[in-house]
């Protein structure tokens, strides 16, 4: 009995080889087939001549830097990645000041603070492209309500042409992605701020430091283990966000309201140009890469 | 009298408050709560209009002669029955997949040394950064190549990878939180690895297990830019996709549009309210610790 318990115990604190591995096997599997294959396979087809008609023979020709060259020299490939930076600082500056303010009035003592919570996080629990249809139709032009508001109170010439103008188009794509976003860092915020124990703020008081102090100077510090991740997922997600550009400009054809992965998506599956899609998807993912691994090492979070 | 009543009411605020600024925060949150409520109560406005006034510039909650006829149109006109059992059938298989493999593999990052054990937690954080449609691009050639393109295999396989990579950060910053002495006392009675994860550790875990599955449901309820590529079947089409092409018709079938919207979009917005209390501490715990 004596020795079995010793043997059970070993066990836990080193475990066979192989333990981890069972336990993993599962999501090895999935990532292995819907993933680094497959990422694997873009790099290549983005190397070659991948057309509508080639797509089902499965016989695509080598033809080198072809597709990355003209990519380059497309002027459309640069002011769109001009325009998907401006997409994703706006949204992302905004997401994290919005939910931040937010998470800091909810984490005070508020009667009521459960239902505001709730009322606020709908925009997240709404199904995304559901929110963003209902956003596309607030932004009509002759129908929709903020075209209406802005008649009543500045006159008809007030209007804007949200969706038919593509630059209005972005603009409205912007106000829809703040929208939908500020709920999730609105709750990480939140869930950062539930973990500073109360005594901090306490001698922060007694040491005479006011709001705008603590907030910088005892908050933000202790934030920053939470907000990096959640900057740096919020940054790739937005820059990857199809959904609410796709849905805010379709049925239209301007291409001066898409971001890089929006032209990516239309490229591949609407001009049928697969193998300049995966030369761009490469691009944005090198992009993407650095971006993080930059950022991650300035605010020294390495693990 | 009065005074006792009004300082009890302030106790209940922050105590440097004075009433100006506590009436200022609430101004601002009502503010808030009607920029986020004001889109979604407009779709079910939209949805209770006759189709005489679908286009109307009333801003009335209610609209004159409101009707339901539009919910009954959706399940009769179109096959939203057909594309909600679709798109259930989808979604369920994506989650009971996607909570398989995230929790076993959560609880393998959190509770084992082993070797690569960082690079793969990164290695699921760069998984994050490829584009949607960077990898849709080879899987739909894949799945061309197998003639796997019309099945829900190769969908359901999708939404599984894209929901597992955060799941298992989730679930591995949930794990962490349960002390190790829970299973370390299990061994010592006896118990096995899989029997101490299986009746001390699951029971433990389960508000984050629902709140991965809800994810992975989630996420699969309402896709529909890559569903719309790898299912084209008209019998076959999930629920996002055949409403967007309902509403790309949108000038006759706006009012239709809506109801069905609210239809799907009501169940998956109560489940996730209902779980976002586990929300702040779920998301936080699975980001921060490394």
């Amino acid at each position: 009995m004596q020795a079995r318990r010793k043997g059970k115990s070993y066990e836990l604190a080193r475990p066979r080889w192989y333990v981890p591995l069972l336990f993993l096997l599962p999501a090895m599997l999935v990532m292995v087939a819907m993933v680094a294959y497959p990422l694997y396979y873009e790099v290549d087809i983005s190397f070659r001549s991948v057309t509508l008609y080639n797509l089902r023979s499965g016989n695509y020709p080598w033809i080198g830097l072809e597709n990355y060259k003209s990519m380059f020299e497309d002027p459309q490939f640069f002011s769109t990645l001009i325009r998907t930076v401006v997409w994703t600082v706006v949204n992302v500056v905004s997401h994290v000041s919005l939910g931040f303010m937010l998470a800091l009035i909810l984490n005070r003592k508020l009667p009521g603070k459960a239902i505001i919570r709730v009322l606020l996080i709908l925009p997240w629990a709404v199904p995304q492209y559901i929110a963003a249809i209902a956003m596309r139709n607030l932004f009509n032009e002759t129908y929709g309500p903020i075209n209406l508001v802005l008649k009543a109170l500045f006159g008809d010439g007030a209007t804007v042409m949200w969706l038919s103008n593509p630059a209005n188009a972005f603009k409205a794509a912007i106000i829809t992605n703040i929208w939908l976003g500020v709920p999730f860092m609105m709750m990480t915020c939140l869930g950062g701020l539930q973990s500073i124990p109360q005594e901090l703020y306490e001698a922060a008081d007694i040491d005479g430091a006011n709001w705008w102090q603590k907030v910088r100077n005892v908050v933000l510090p202790l934030m920053k283990p939470v907000l990096t991740p959640a900057i740096v997922l919020g940054t790739i997600w937005t820059f990857n966000m199809v959904n609410v550009i796709y849905i805010l400009t379709y049925g239209s054809t301007h291409e001066a309201a898409q971001i890089l992965v929006s032209q990516i998506y239309k490229r591949a599956f609407e001009f049928f140009r697969y193998g300049y899609a995966a030369a761009m998807s490469v691009v944005v993912f090198i992009l993407l890469v650095s971006f993080s691994s930059v950022f991650i090492r300035a605010q020294k979070l390495e693990d | 009298m009065a005074i006792s009543w009004k300082s009890r009411l302030k106790e209940r605020f922050e105590k440097n408050d004075s009433w100006p600024k506590i009436v200022m925060i609430y101004l601002f949150l009502l503010l808030c709560c009607f920029i986020t409520i004001y889109p979604i109560s407009f779709i079910f406005t939209v949805s209770l209009r006759p189709g005489n006034q679908l286009f109307s510039t009333s801003l009335k909650l209610i609209p004159d002669n409101a009707t339901f006829k539009n919910y009954t149109d959706a399940f009769t006109k179109y096959p939203m029955a057909k594309w909600m059992l679709n798109s259930m059938f989808v979604s369920s298989l994506t989650a009971v997949f996607a909570v398989i493999i995230s929790v076993n593999a959560g609880y393998a990052f959190s509770r084992y040394r082993f070797w690569g054990r960082k690079f793969g937690m990164t290695l699921l954080l760069v998984t994050q950064m490829f584009p949607a449609p960077m990898l849709l691009l080879p899987v739909y050639l894949m799945l061309v190549r197998f003639k796997l393109t019309n099945n829900y295999l190769g969908l359901i396989l999708w939404y599984v990878s894209t929901a597992v990579p955060f799941n298992i950060w989730l679930m591995k910053g949930y794990f962490d939180t349960i002390p190790r002495s829970l299973e370390e006392s299990a061994f010592i009675d006896g118990a096995s690895i899989l029997r101490a994860y299986w009746s001390i550790i699951l029971p433990l875990a389960k508000p984050a297990i629902a709140l991965c599955a809800l994810f992975a449901f989630m996420g699969a309820w309402s896709e529909f830019i890559v569903a719309r590529i790898l299912i084209t079947s008209k019998s076959m089409l999930t629920l996002p996709v055949g409403l967007i092409a309902l509403q790309g018709s949108f000038s006759t079938e706006w009012g239709i549009y809506s109801a069905a919207a609210l239809v799907t979009a009501i169940p998956v917005t109560v489940l996730f309210i209902a779980l976002s209390r586990y929300l702040v501490g779920g998301l936080t715990l699975g980001s921060v610790k490394g």
